[in-house]
């Protein structure tokens, strides 16, 4: 690390770097790539997030700042929390280019924006566990968002595409104007907009600090689609093509996890009184909304939806533990690695059968799939499975990290609320299954090689995480360290 | 000079005001519209709590500088998006963008 210019180490944040100046690198190359080699763009995007990805691993254990303004702390940290959400962001970004490639060319969508504005959303994300300061907080927040309004309606002229795109950008804008009063009234309450000097800070700034708060908690509710925020998700969700879909219900959801998770833990644990409680009446209507009413749902996507905000309510849980429980954070962060390579794998399947864009993902069209194509159909019940909590999964390792630390913070009640809805979220999860193996069905299966190539690696991620959770978890908890010592340290 | 709450109330009644404009408004122009004044209420907010906090450090002023830029971004993919649509359909009423419905 000698690259060392006072108060600015641009080492530590090449990975974003490395991010975003491969996606302005790919828009301007894009004019010189000949017409018939324009299907390299997701291969160097891919190379990209892998670079990336190194970078981010080699700072693994790494812990500090840059660019410092005088006098106060740094505006960007580089700490294993970072890092450890880092990697879920770089690995969301390979996975969706990986189901990304075939799906665009057969929906003739096969644009290189896509991929340029795909990376600069992981930037936007990556920068979201990285920031330490309100404002860093929203630029990222909308460098994760703005891509994502272009990307949700990059199927124009389908009508269902743009409306998506018109609902997520017009619900987006106004979450994040509410945000953004909420740092306004924080940095007017204490002076500064700095995690840590506003840990220092707020427990003097009475009123307008906890309208601060609230505010805060409703621009991230809207931002990882928490019930009674969540109007928009399964709209958006169902008119978005497939592969956006995916990369939102995981990376948009966990970069917004993420900034709240270094917010609230980091800055305002001394509020804790007033916002645990409010995030625990969310979580546990999250939960309910997203179980139950994902049960009537005819169209996986818009299933699919649902059970992410429902997951959303999990993850919920274990914020509302982290202040008074030291596995809090780290549960939250466990949840969040295994969640992305369920669903991940969860909508490769859905890809897998959407033959044509808009057609094949009704529940119907799964009918059968057990005897058309075995090893998709196993892979399939598998995060089904996952998705509900069943041993020996990923997801079920996450569900009882998440519960324990919430028992661990005396919320014994809410990990009851999330016991009873996973038993709810059975339904229609298995639902899946059993139409995948009772029934006989027709329909077209398209899985090339890099779609099986996600499915299998996503599925034995999970396996692993449900059969070994204990290594990972102590990553996690690693992670988490740093934030919990920083709140220590005042 | 005026109080820094006569400020703040006025921050405090365009950010209701654009609060309201998004809950009845159904025309997709009406409710960017409001949204801006929203943002506009968060940056009466951030400079007059610079002058009136913190007049020796610039922060709150170059935070508004911020919160401008993104806005206009912001504004640039909206309005290409209702752009779009409009051609597609005629009409950028949300209550008419209802095929995403159960």
């Amino acid at each position: 690390m000698e690259f060392q210019v006072p108060s600015l180490n641009l080492l530590i944040v090449l990975p974003v770097l490395i991010v975003t100046g491969w996606g302005m690198l790919l828009m301007l190359a894009e004019f010189f790539i000949p017409e018939e080699k324009k299907s390299w763009a997701p291969w160097l995007t891919m190379l990209g997030l892998v670079l990336a990805l190194i970078q981010t691993i080699g700072l693994w254990g790494y812990n500090g700042g840059t660019f410092t303004p005088k006098g106060g702390a740094p505006m960007v940290v580089v700490d294993n929390f970072a890092t450890f959400l880092n990697i879920i962001f770089l690995l969301t970004g390979i996975l969706t280019v990986l189901i990304s490639i075939h799906y665009l060319r057969r929906t003739g969508l096969d644009r290189p924006e896509y991929y340029m504005l795909l990376l600069f959303s992981v930037s936007g994300m990556m920068l979201m566990g990285m920031a330490n300061d309100l404002i860093l907080v929203f630029l990222a927040l909308e460098l994760l968002s703005i891509p994502l309004y272009i990307l949700s309606g990059f199927a124009w002229p389908r009508p269902d595409s743009e409306e998506s795109a018109m609902k997520y950008f017009l619900l987006g804008a106004f979450s994040s104007s509410i945000f953004v009063f909420g740092i306004a009234l924080t940095y007017g309450s204490t002076g500064t907009t700095s995690l840590p000097l506003v840990l220092e800070r707020i427990s003097d700034a009475g009123m307008l600090g906890l309208v601060a708060t609230a505010m805060l908690i409703v621009g991230f509710a809207f931002k990882v689609a928490a019930a009674p925020f969540h109007m928009w998700t399964p709209d958006v969700y169902e008119g978005a093509p497939t592969t956006v879909t995916a990369f939102m219900s995981v990376g948009a959801k966990v970069g917004g996890f993420a900034a709240m998770l270094r917010v609230f833990v980091a800055a305002l644990p001394q509020l804790g009184e007033a916002w645990v409680p409010a995030v625990a009446g969310v979580a546990t209507l999250t939960l309910i909304v997203g179980n139950v009413v994902a049960i009537v749902q005819p169209n996986i996507k818009r299933m699919l939806a649902y059970s992410s905000i429902a997951h959303a309510g999990y993850i919920m849980i274990a914020v509302a533990a982290s202040v008074n429980s030291p596995d809090g954070v780290s549960a939250a962060l466990f949840y969040m690695l295994a969640y992305l390579f369920t669903n991940l794998g969860a909508f490769a399947v859905v890809i897998a059968l959407e033959h044509k864009q808009g057609e094949g993902v009704m529940l119907d069209d799964y009918k059968g799939l057990g005897k058309r194509r075995p090893w998709l159909a196993l892979a399939m019940a598998y995060f089904m499975l996952s998705l509900t909590g069943v041993p020996p999964t990923g997801g079920f390792s996450g569900k009882f990290y998440v519960f324990r630390a919430a028992i661990e913070a005396d919320l014994l009640w809410l990990a009851i609320v999330g016991v009873i809805t996973s038993v709810i979220s059975g339904y229609y999860y298995l639902r899946v299954v059993y139409l995948m193996y009772m029934y006989d069905g027709e329909g077209e299966v398209v899985a090339n090689r890099a779609l099986v190539w996600t499915v299998g690696l996503t599925a034995l991620a999970t396996l692993v995480l449900g059969l070994l959770p204990g290594p990972w978890f102590d990553m996690a908890r690693d992670a988490a360290l740093q934030t919990v010592q920083m709140v220590a340290g005042g | 000079m005026v109080p820094l709450s006569w400020y703040l109330l006025v921050a405090a009644l365009l950010f209701c005001i654009g609060l309201y404009g998004v809950m009845v408004r159904r025309n997709a122009v009406a409710i960017l519209m409001a949204v801006e004044l929203m943002l506009n209420a968060v940056n009466i907010n951030l400079v007059a709590f610079w002058r009136y906090l913190s007049p020796e450090r610039p922060v709150g002023l170059a935070w508004a500088i911020f919160v401008l830029t993104v806005a206009a971004a912001e504004a640039a993919v909206g309005l290409a998006l209702l752009i779009s649509v409009y051609r597609n359909r005629g009409s950028v009423v949300a209550e008419e963008l209802d095929l995403l419905k159960n």
